[in-house]
């Protein structure tokens, strides 16, 4: 039969109050492998208490090559970042 | 073309990372494609020499540690594969490029594991060498490959430790478990320091490697600090490397040491050790024997699909 079994991302929770951060991918036939087969890999020394998984397939990326158009229009927005505004030392909790 | 190779080039200088769908020369695909799943075949039958001694280890505390040292190199050999694989080759390829011996894995892997003492000498001595080598790589110029090693170098350190803790272990007890720590750092010495590869002077790969920052320091380097780091942990074990031109070197700050046995690791590198067949055959039976298993697991994930498909509908 010869068919390789999907690639998944996995996403791992380190703690509870922080967010799920990719760490990772494994091929699985499903999501309930995928995320047995995540335990398994990823979290063999407590590294989670919680896991995603999604096939890579689903996955949209920014173009690496489009990074200018897309980023650099940020960059001379200087007026989005509060030390922008020049303010008398004395004003305070501001 | 030559702009972007240059532009590349300038990236690779100004110590910046490439990730997997950034524009590469398709030869640092290749080359990384070549080393990054050579270095998973070599943590996948890396676990052959060791599984030889599970059942037979020592007591139920060495045998977990042993059990999960092996985990964690199937663990490390996927993390290595994935990253191999955001390369654009498939996993299907690249067993198959072992399995037909197109690629390499490391040639330690090829001596035999004959007694206990030799779980203790690769944990030291091969973990040990692995390390050196991985630790520069955590900060090599490929995105994936560098986050794969950073994991891999973080749940390694204990590897070691256990090897050199089943080595003071035996060097602590009888006069025979001494004298088998001490054969399986004979045996296993030389081996470890061909783990490098070849002397810079014959490095093929060397200096392409060095220019892009896949490999910051060359085998030579890191040989010798390997053998400058080892030498005063063989001293705290009593026991001694099997190298009689071994001696400390004042005015360079390290240690000399003799001649390598280069035909010796051609030889196994071309297939001639005394295990290439047997661990070769072994990758291969498990993937053949295994055939059944994926297919099922797939015609499953189909079939449940299809139910789940067909409820939608009638709902």
């Amino acid at each position: 039969m010869k068919k390789e079994w999907p690639i998944w991302e996995v996403f791992i929770r380190t703690k509870n109050g922080l967010e799920h951060r990719h760490v990772g991918s494994l091929h699985a036939t499903d999501s309930k492998m995928a995320i047995e087969n995540a335990r398994d890999v990823y979290t063999r020394r407590q590294e989670g208490v919680s896991i995603w998984v999604v096939e890579s397939k689903y996955i949209s990326a920014s173009n690496p090559d489009n990074g200018e158009e897309l980023f650099d229009p940020a960059k001379d927005k200087a007026y989005r970042h509060p030390t922008f505004y020049k303010l008398p030392d004395e004003v305070k909790h501001m | 073309m030559q702009d972007l190779e240059k532009a590349f080039q300038a990236r690779i200088d100004a110590g910046e990372v490439i990730e997997p769908r950034d524009w590469m020369p398709e030869k640092y695909r290749k080359t990384n494609i070549r080393q990054i799943s050579q270095h998973a075949h070599s943590e996948v039958v890396g676990m052959l020499p060791e599984g030889n001694w599970i059942t037979r280890a020592p007591s139920l505390r060495r045998k977990v540690a042993l059990l999960a040292k092996i985990q964690d190199e199937a663990g490390h050999g996927l993390y290595l594969y994935s990253a191999a694989e955001t390369l654009g080759i498939s996993r299907d390829e690249l067993y198959d490029q072992l399995h037909t011996g197109k690629a390499k894995y490391s040639s330690i892997f090829n001596y035999p594991s004959l007694t206990w003492a030799d779980m203790g000498a690769i944990g030291w001595l091969v973990d040990g060498a692995a390390i050196v080598n991985q630790v520069m790589l955590t900060r090599t110029s490929f995105g994936p490959y560098a986050r794969a090693m950073v994991r891999i170098c973080k749940e390694e350190s204990f590897h070691q430790r256990q090897g050199y803790e089943i080595m003071l272990t035996l060097c602590k007890g009888t006069e025979v478990q001494k004298q088998m720590a001490q054969d399986a750092l004979n045996r296993w010495w030389w081996p470890s320091l061909m783990m490098f590869g070849p002397p810079d002077a014959e490095s093929t790969h060397t200096e392409q490697s060095m220019k892009w920052r896949i490999k910051r320091k060359s085998n030579d380097e890191l040989r010798q600090y390997f053998i400058d780091m080892t030498i005063p942990q063989a001293e705290v074990l009593g026991i001694t490397v099997p190298d009689p031109d071994l001696k400390w070197n004042e005015e360079r700050g390290h240690y000399d040491f003799g001649e390598i046995d280069w035909d010796e690791f051609w030889q196994v590198v071309k297939g001639h050790g005394p295990c290439n067949k047997q661990r070769l055959d072994a990758r291969k039976n498990a993937w053949n024997e295994g055939e059944w298993v994926r297919d099922a697991a797939v015609a499953y994930a189909e079939k449940q699909a299809n139910k789940q498909e067909q409820i939608a509908v009638a709902g």
